[in-house]
């Protein structure tokens, strides 16, 4: 049992101590700046109701809803299913060079990353824009679409690699029966790699969501902006916490937040109770 | 007859296409992931680096160059510090941790290591961001290498527990049974028995938060404020010009070998563990 105390106590301090503070901070005016830096009050709920009544909160609960759908969803989910499955029949070799640069993408710290990302993107000079010719400033005339395809690219190393354990995982004779049988690539999948698979899809998406949904690289990007058409949820606390330092509202959201993520992680607990 | 050829060739055609489509698919995909990342490959070298990727004209200009900032290999021994103070205060409190819930069962074990693996992953972001800074400043830990490491830690070290389990349940009980009729105290049979055996665990366990410590940007950036002492993670934002220009020159540099240790750490895991592991424990 005395092994169990360090931990306790670093859990406690840095973990539970935090979310349970996160919580009390929601209910008060705390800011760093003006009067209430000096003596912070307990306002109750009015912080939650403030929030519900901003429309950039909303905004910014849309924009991070299509952030996660596009990159988490369809980006990192489907495309690594498609290529985990492209794959999963394709000898070793071509196979582990595409994987390997799947995961550099992944592995590659994110500072770095985003940098790479904004000289690609970039009007005069970036390659996309020499390799299709044009002069398009992605990151400003489509901030959205480009932290999407920047997160699908980042992230589908962990799908690739949890769909192709996954697929590697359905049993070869049930394939072989199916495919004497005359059954097409397309129905193979459907009828058996689908629903052979189905738990770790499900334990996949909700996990890379709730990832996506807690993403603050974007704003390494954009900044959230150009006129806050990036401010998903992540950017949205941050700035009004450590910009403008009003942190009653910030962790109103947060909490918020927290709520949302709580659903999430329930989802998976449950799923991986029924595993 | 003509039928059956009829089909085979129907069927040939429809073979040959898939295959173009295949390939085409796998340079598409290779394309798109590998485009991006080229540039930390070119650039570096190249004496006069662009924005965009074009084969360079070799020259080393650019490592000296970015020697000659004063901030820029003090921040990765920053990082190196962060990195490696993370890991082993992972370990060290990770372990003997892992080992206890190992031994000791009770009921809702599993589920309680589970939320708190959940929890972890919910409170590390920015959703916590505020009591995180705030603690920190209450506790004196603004600016300080402690405070990094701390933060860092706690977030990992849900995660270090859950994993570490797997490698301390399968430690064959009977050592441990003859060490303590021999009268060995639990700290010498964890630290005599237990430790050795898992060791390859502490090996992952150290490189998987190495590398977390290594890449994360949210927790420094909040808590660090003196150029001096921050990572390099964060310092990659810091080489601009004066008209707010990118200073390629040393930027290439820098991202070169800010990510080296990664890739090298990624190498090393992967040839002794295999990466499908470590892929799976990443998050």
């Amino acid at each position: 049992m005395l092994f169990l105390f360090p931990s306790a106590i670093f859990i406690t301090i840095f973990l539970i101590i935090p979310a349970v503070w996160t919580l009390y901070l929601g209910l008060t005016n705390y800011s760093l700046t003006g009067l209430a830096a000096a003596n912070p009050k307990f306002v109750g709920l009015q912080n939650y109701a403030t929030v519900l009544k901003d429309p950039e909160f909303y905004n910014s609960f849309k924009l991070t809803i299509i952030f996660v759908i596009g990159s988490a969803i369809i980006g990192q989910a489907l495309l690594g299913f498609i290529i985990a499955w492209t794959f999963s029949d394709k000898p070793g070799k071509l196979r582990s060079f595409v994987e390997v640069i799947i995961i550099l993408a992944w592995m590659v710290p994110s500072s770095v990353v985003t940098f790479l990302w904004s000289a690609f993107l970039n009007g005069q000079n970036g390659t996309l824009n020499k390799i299709i010719g044009g002069q398009t400033e992605w990151l400003i005339t489509h901030p959205m679409l480009s932290i999407i395809v920047f997160n699908s690219w980042r992230g589908a190393a962990f799908s690739v690699l949890l769909f192709g354990a996954a697929i590697a995982a359905v049993p070869k004779s049930h394939l072989e029966v199916a495919r004497i049988a005359g059954a097409s690539k397309y129905r193979q999948l459907r009828d058996i790699i689908v629903p052979a698979s189905r738990g770790h899809i499900l334990t996949n998406l909700l996990l890379i969501s709730l990832w996506s949904f807690n993403l603050f690289t974007p704003y390494l990007l954009t900044g959230g902006g150009p006129g806050g058409k990036t401010e998903i949820l992540p950017i949205f606390v941050y700035e009004k916490a450590l910009r403008y330092f009003n942190f009653g509202i910030a962790s109103a959201i947060a909490t918020i937040m927290l709520l949302i993520n709580f659903v999430f992680a329930l989802i998976v607990i449950r799923r991986g109770k029924q595993k | 007859m003509t039928k059956t050829r009829k089909r085979k060739q129907k069927w040939t055609l429809k073979r040959t296409g898939g295959r173009a489509s295949f390939w085409m698919f796998t340079f598409l995909i290779i394309a798109f992931f590998s485009t991006p990342l080229l540039w930390l490959v070119f650039a570096p070298f190249d004496l006069t680096p662009r924005l965009n990727i074009k084969l360079p004209t070799l020259s080393f200009n650019n490592f000296h160059e970015m020697s000659q900032n004063p901030y820029a290999i003090h921040s990765l021994l920053n990082s190196l510090l962060f990195s490696v103070g993370t890991g082993l205060l992972v370990i060290c409190v990770g372990a003997p941790a892992s080992y206890a819930l190992s031994r000791v069962k009770f009921v809702g074990r599993d589920l309680f290591l589970y939320i708190l693996l959940l929890f972890s992953s919910v409170v590390t972001g920015t959703a916590a961001m505020v009591p995180i800074f705030l603690l920190c400043l209450n506790l004196g830990l603004i600016n300080t290498f402690y405070g990094v490491i701390l933060v860092m830690g706690g977030g990992l070290l849900p995660a270090a527990i859950f994993i570490l389990k797997d490698f301390t349940d399968s430690t064959p009980k009977s050592y441990e049974e003859s060490a303590r009729i021999f009268g060995a105290s639990s700290f010498q049979i964890l630290r005599n028995i237990v430790v050795p055996i898992i060791r390859p665990g502490l090996a992952v366990i150290f490189v998987w938060a190495f590398v977390g410590a290594w890449g994360d940007f949210l927790v420094p950036f909040i808590l660090i404020r003196a150029p001096e002492r921050s990572p390099a993670a964060v310092l990659m934002y810091s080489f601009y010009t004066e008209g707010g220009q990118a200073m390629l020159t040393t930027l290439a540099a820098f991202a070169l070998l800010y990510t080296v240790p990664v890739i090298v750490m990624y190498l090393y895991v992967n040839k002794r563990y295999g990466f499908r592991f470590y892929g799976g424990i990443k998050g």
